[in-house]
Parts: structure tokens; C-alpha cells; sequence
């Protein structure tokens, strides 16, 4: 067993070695290597998201035909660093108004609820981080601290576009998070365990996205809903409410909602590529190193946060009314149907062979799909009829 | 006493002291969000027992639906969420009693029980608690009556919670 | 118990890292507050009432709509990860489950709670 076969075991046993020399309790040296082990992989973390801030102004730059950040650095690369002195030394305002507490306890649980997001990801066959056999459920329950700190910040800040963005943000969370959680359990269906390290390794031969294209596809407009991003970025409204529920926050707070929030698409990025594109795999490359395994992962959760950034830049927002309808009377239902027909073809072709099992799951997927999509073209055309139908009398009146 | 259970009477102590403020904030958001804390001590108690499905469910029912709900539900009932009035009735000796008498009884008759106290061990190694879960409740001979029934429970929950909604609007588009 | 060890240490170390990121701000930022910077903003004039009023009941429909549906998920969960072995009467039963929470969702969609009115 050398370092580069099992980077983390070896670090974890030498530095537990020394601590036990100190004269150390084992349980606490076991504990503080932990400790020292996700304190490490955290600010690796916060690293990224530094980055990240630069990548999303040079990827929204190319997408609007700007050159983005080009001053500081090498292609800009010093400025998210300038960004943060400059949030650093910016005054924290709070308003007199608000309620303190709620109010600096939010942003706070916001990126909290972003970071222990990573606590599920393996990075590396041999790097799991926690084994966790409900690992697909945490993501909703840390979710749901982060949906929890959006309405603590619209609610304590006293302001009313504050109040209604964290109010709008919520409610299109919590109605997005039912596909969300339908299309988690088809990799769940395929991998028989909601361990994501096993739905990682059940993707062998066959990459579930090639098995439920059009799961992976409800599963990223769900994340992207989750994120409040546009075309779902209702909390924001730049037009209308003026930045949404962080509206009244300066300085770092403002910067943790702001990082947390690039975050928390990378880390969707991420997942969207555990669950549905083989996570860490890459045609065996993963076995050479666990290093070589994490610079997969990131590269495919870097393509799935590209994909999300092409949607933010590309869509124009939709009103709230149409989103909360697209996914109850849309999402919802097609996400049930997609499941219990995987669920259906999954059981009625267990013992068939692989790629006859394959192609019927394809071809469920596509059927399912198309007819989907032809009930909505029916229901929206005898919608707009209707409204036509009334208008059309009136105008003869006047 | 072993590092559990340190943990445990930390996070019992953080449960208890969230649930009596609850009761005794007499700002209404702040005692919902005092609630999610509450909730969220039971969801680390069940994870200390190794209940990981249980714990995860627990946050992500109670936390992100329920308090949701809670939080909705205040800012839409009340004008002004401050609560002015006295926060006891004059029967208050009476529910005290009530419950100093039902915390002794559990007391008593849990103190019979030999798993009492008992630290939750861990689960040998393969065993799919996730796995014997799920077939226990599809399973014709274990749960699969009370699990459809949840689903008409359920049925039952949301036709009533539209029904309470509707009514008083049904009034208004007569109008 | 080891995995949610793990799960402790993230829940520690993502409150330190904002606390401090905070701290540090406040630390190095000026702190010069003054009323009318400490007012809550309201598009250039000054705030009329407070914010803590009454809100929109259809948020609480749609939190209830939710609610039901977030419970039936869970459930589900420990069926989706068993099905594999179960066969046929497993996925029947999936199905009867679902179909009567869609006759929620029906319903709902009929009586209009779904409209954003």
C-alpha cells in the first residue's frame, strides 16, 4: 500500500501515528484526523470557489461576446482574489430594523448547507469520504437547510422585496425538490442502494444517463430550480426586486450567499455526474490513481456546471405563476410516470439480456417523453384557444 | 460513560432547552425556528442510534417540509407575529401535574425494560438495513396494508387541506 | 456511527469557515453606522410600515401540496431500493401507491389550488 494507491489511508495512519506518539488517546487522534481531513478538503473547496467566481464572469463573458475579467493577471485570474479583499474591507451593514440573530445566523447555514453537501461525494474509488447508506437523501436534507436560511434571511432582514424573493425562492424550491427527489430514485432503481459510491460503481459497462436520458434531463432542470438560477431565478428579479432575499446584505454576508451559490451549481455539476455519468469512472482511468480519479470527477462536475451556465445565459426568466404550473401540472407528473415505468421495465426485464434490457430502457425513456410532451402541446393549444375564444367576442364588440 | 453517551446528553440537553423555548418565545418565527432546532436534536438522537434512514427522513420531512410549512403558515395567520397576551391560563398547575406525572410513569415502567440502558451497537458487517426496510414494506406478509394505507392517508391529508383552502374562496368568486 | 462522525466534522467545519470569513470582515471593515444607512431599502423613498405582514396564502397550498408529496417520496425510497430483487407484485404495488396520491394531485389541479390567483 503506497501513497499513490491510497493517498488518504496512508496520511490518516502516519498522521495517527504521531498523535499516538504525543501520547494520545486513539478515539481522539482518529477524531482529529477527521477533523484535519475535512478541514482540508473544505478549504480545497473554498479554493475552487474562488475560482469558480472567475470562471463563471469569463464563461458569461464568451456567452454575451465580452472578454469578462482581463485586467488582473493572466486572463484575468487575480480577480476573484481582488473581489474578496475588496468584500472583506466593505462594512457590514445590518438593518435597524432587522432581527440580528435570524439575520447573521443565515448566511452562516447557507454555505453550511452547501459544504456538508460534499460530505456524500466519493471522490476517488478509495476516497469516500462517508460511507453513508442514505447518501442519496442527505442531499435533499441539506437542501433543506439551505431552503431553511433563505427564508431566515428574507424574514429577518425586514425588507419587502427581501421578504417576497425569499418567499418566491421557497416556494419554487420545495415545488422542484419533488421531481428532484422521483428522479434520485432511478439511479437508486438500477443500483439497488442509495450509497452513492455504489450507484457510482453500478454505472459499469452502462452509464445510467444512456439508460434514462430523460431522467438525467428532469434531474438537472430540478437542480436548476433548486439553485435559483435562471431561467428560475426568481428570488433574484434584478428588474423587479432588486437582488431578492439578500438584499439587505453587505460585505462578507453578502459574499457567503454570493459563494455559497456557486458552490452549491458546482456541486449539483458534481452530482448530476455521480448520478448519471459514472462519477470518478472514465474507461478504467479511475484504477491508475486516486488523484487521477479526482481530477476526473471535478472535470465532469465542471461540464455539468457548464451545461447549468449555458441554460442561466441562454434563458430568458419566467414568471412565477408559469414555473410553479410547469412543474406541478408538467415535472411532477411526468417524473412519477418516468419512474414507475423504469420501475416497470426494470422489473419485467430483469432476466433479459443487457442490451435488449438497455435499448427497451431507452426507448421507455423516449416514448415516455414524446408522449409527455404531445399532452402538453394539446393542453397548451385548447389553452390558448380558450383565451382566444373570449378575446375574440370582445374585440367584435367594440 | 463512553463518548456516545457525552453526546447524547449534550443533545438532549440542546432538544430540551429548543422545545421550552418554543413555548416561551413570544415572537412566533423565532419559535418555529426554535422548533426546527428541537427537530433537528431528535434527527442527531436517531442517528446516534444508527437509524440513518430515520434521521435522514427526519430532516428532510420535519425541516425542510414541515417547518417550511410552519413558517408559511404564521406569516399568512397573523398580522402582527408578536404575541402579547399572558402566556399562562390559571390551569397551569394542572398541565404541570399532568406532566410531571406522565415523564414519572415512562420513568418507572421504561426502568423494567432491559434495553433500557443499553448503547446502540453497531450493525454487523452486510447487514442492508436499507434493503430489509424495503422489502419489509412491500412484503405481503409485513407491511404492504399499512403502506398503501399511507398513501390513502395521505390522499385524505391533501383532499382535506385543498377543502379547508377552497371554502372561503369558493365565497369570494361569487361575488 | 463512523460515517455520521464524518458528518459532524462537515457540520463544524462548514460553520467555522463562514463564522470566520465573517468575522474577518468585521474585523477589517469600517464600522461606521448611522440611521439612515441602517434603513431597510425601499426604491428611493423612505420605508412605508414593515415587512412582517400578512403574506399570500397560496405559498401555504403549494407548502402543503409539498409536503404530502415529500412524504410520499420518502416512502418510496426504501421500495426503489429493494425493487431490483422483488419482482412484478413489488412494482404493482409501487404503482397503486403513487396512482392514489395522483388522484390527490387530480384533485388539487380540479378545484384550481394550483393556479398562482
Amino acid at each position: 500500500m503506497n501513497f499513490w494507491n491510497d493517498p488518504l489511508r496512508v496520511a490518516a495512519e502516519w498522521l495517527e501515528g504521531i498523535f499516538a506518539g504525543w501520547g494520545m488517546d486513539a478515539v481522539a487522534a482518529h477524531v482529529l484526523v477527521v477533523f484535519l481531513g475535512v478541514l482540508l478538503l473544505i478549504i480545497v473547496l473554498m479554493a475552487l470557489d474562488v475560482f469558480l467566481v472567475w470562471v463563471e464572469r469569463k464563461v458569461v463573458a464568451r456567452f454575451q461576446d465580452r472578454l469578462g475579467p482581463n485586467r488582473l493577471g493572466p486572463f484575468g485570474l487575480i480577480q476573484p482574489f481582488a473581489d474578496i479583499i475588496k468584500l472583506i474591507i466593505k462594512e457590514d451593514t445590518t438593518p435597524g430594523d432587522a432581527d440580528k440573530v435570524v439575520y447573521n445566523l443565515a448566511p452562516i447555514l447557507s454555505m453550511m448547507s452547501v459544504l456538508i453537501l460534499w460530505a456524500v461525494v466519493p471522490l476517488a474509488p478509495v476516497m469516500l469520504g462517508t460511507d453513508l447508506n442514505v447518501g442519496a437523501l442527505f442531499i435533499i436534507a441539506a437542501g433543506a437547510i439551505g431552503t431553511l436560511s433563505i427564508i431566515m434571511a428574507g424574514w429577518a432582514s425586514n425588507n419587502k422585496f427581501a421578504m417576497i424573493g425569499g418567499f418566491r425562492q421557497v416556494a419554487v424550491m420545495v415545488s422542484f425538490e419533488i421531481p428532484m427527489l422521483t428522479m434520485l430514485m432511478i439511479p437508486v432503481i438500477f443500483s439497488g442502494s442509495m450509497n452513492m459510491n455504489v450507484i457510482i460503481q453500478a454505472q459499469d459497462p452502462v452509464p445510467f444517463w444512456v439508460l434514462s436520458p430523460l431522467g438525467a434531463l428532469i434531474f438537472l432542470i430540478a437542480a436548476i430550480a433548486e439553485l435559483g438560477r435562471a431561467p428560475f431565478d426568481l428570488a433574484e428579479g434584478e428588474s423587479e426586486l432588486v437582488s431578492g432575499f439578500n438584499i439587505e446584505y453587505s460585505g462578507m454576508k453578502f459574499g457567503m450567499f454570493y459563494a455559497g451559490e456557486l458552490l452549491h451549481a458546482f456541486t449539483f455539476g458534481g452530482f448530476w455526474a455521480i448520478l448519471f455519468f459514472g462519477g470518478y469512472r472514465f474507461f478504467g482511468l479511475e484504477q491508475v490513481s486516486p488523484f487521477l480519479a479526482i481530477l476526473i470527477l471535478i472535470f465532469k462536475a465542471m461540464l455539468g456546471y457548464w451545461v447549468i451556465m449555458w441554460v442561466k445565459y441562454t434563458m430568458m426568466r419566467i414568471r412565477i405563476d408559469q414555473m410553479l404550473a410547469f412543474n406541478w401540472k408538467f415535472l411532477t407528473p411526468l417524473a412519477f410516470a418516468l419512474l414507475l415505468v423504469t420501475a416497470l421495465v426494470n422489473a419485467l426485464l430483469a432476466s433479459a439480456p443487457a442490451w435488449f434490457y438497455t435499448l427497451s430502457m431507452i426507448l421507455a425513456n423516449l416514448f415516455t417523453g414524446w408522449i409527455a410532451l404531445e399532452i402538453a402541446r394539446s393542453a397548451t393549444r385548447s389553452e390558448r384557444e380558450r383565451i382566444e375564444g373570449v378575446k375574440k367576442p370582445v374585440e367584435a364588440h367594440h | 460513560m463512553t463518548a456516545q453517551q457525552i453526546i447524547f446528553l449534550f443533545v438532549a440537553l440542546f432538544t430540551l432547552i429548543s422545545a421550552v423555548m418554543v413555548v416561551t418565545t413570544r415572537n412566533l418565527v423565532h419559535a418555529a425556528l426554535w422548533l426546527v432546532s428541537t427537530l433537528f436534536g431528535v434527527a442527531v438522537v436517531y442517528a446516534l442510534l444508527n437509524a440513518n434512514f430515520i434521521a435522514v427522513v427526519q430532516v428532510v420531512v420535519y425541516i425542510g417540509a414541515i417547518a417550511i410549512l410552519f413558517i408559511f403558515a404564521v406569516m399568512l395567520t397573523r398580522r402582527d407575529m408578536r404575541d402579547t397576551g399572558p402566556q399562562m391560563n390559571k390551569n397551569w398547575w394542572a398541565g404541570a401535574l399532568v406532566a410531571a406525572l406522565t415523564f414519572a410513569g415512562l420513568v418507572s415502567l421504561l426502568q423494567e425494560w432491559s434495553g433500557f440502558s443499553k448503547t446502540a451497537s453497531d450493525f454487523p458487517s452486510g447487514f442492508d438495513a436499507m434493503g430489509l426496510l424495503g422489502e419489509a414494506l412491500v412484503s405481503p406478509d409485513a407491511y404492504v396494508l399499512p403502506f398503501e394505507v399511507a398513501s390513502v392517508l395521505l390522499l385524505a391529508a391533501l383532499v382535506g387541506a385543498v377543502y379547508v383552502a377552497f371554502n372561503p374562496r369558493s365565497g369570494d368568486s361569487q361575488k | 456511527m463512523n460515517e455520521w462522525l464524518y458528518v459532524a466534522m462537515f457540520i463544524v467545519v462548514g460553520l467555522i469557515i463562514p463564522v470566520g470569513a465573517i468575522t474577518a470582515g468585521y474585523i477589517f471593515g469600517p464600522k461606521k453606522p448611522n440611521p439612515v444607512k441602517q434603513s431597510t431599502y425601499e426604491c428611493g423613498i423612505e420605508p412605508v410600515g414593515t415587512a412582517w405582514i400578512q403574506f399570500k396564502a397560496q405559498y401555504y397550498i403549494f407548502a402543503l401540496v409539498f409536503l404530502v408529496f415529500d412524504v410520499e417520496a420518502v416512502f418510496l425510497f426504501p421500495w426503489a431500493v429493494k425493487l431490483g430483487q422483488l419482482g412484478l407484485y413489488a412494482v404493482i404495488e409501487g404503482i397503486i401507491f403513487v396512482a392514489i396520491l395522483v388522484v390527490g394531485l387530480v384533485y388539487t389541479w380540479r378545484k384550481g389550488m394550483l393556479e398562482w390567483a
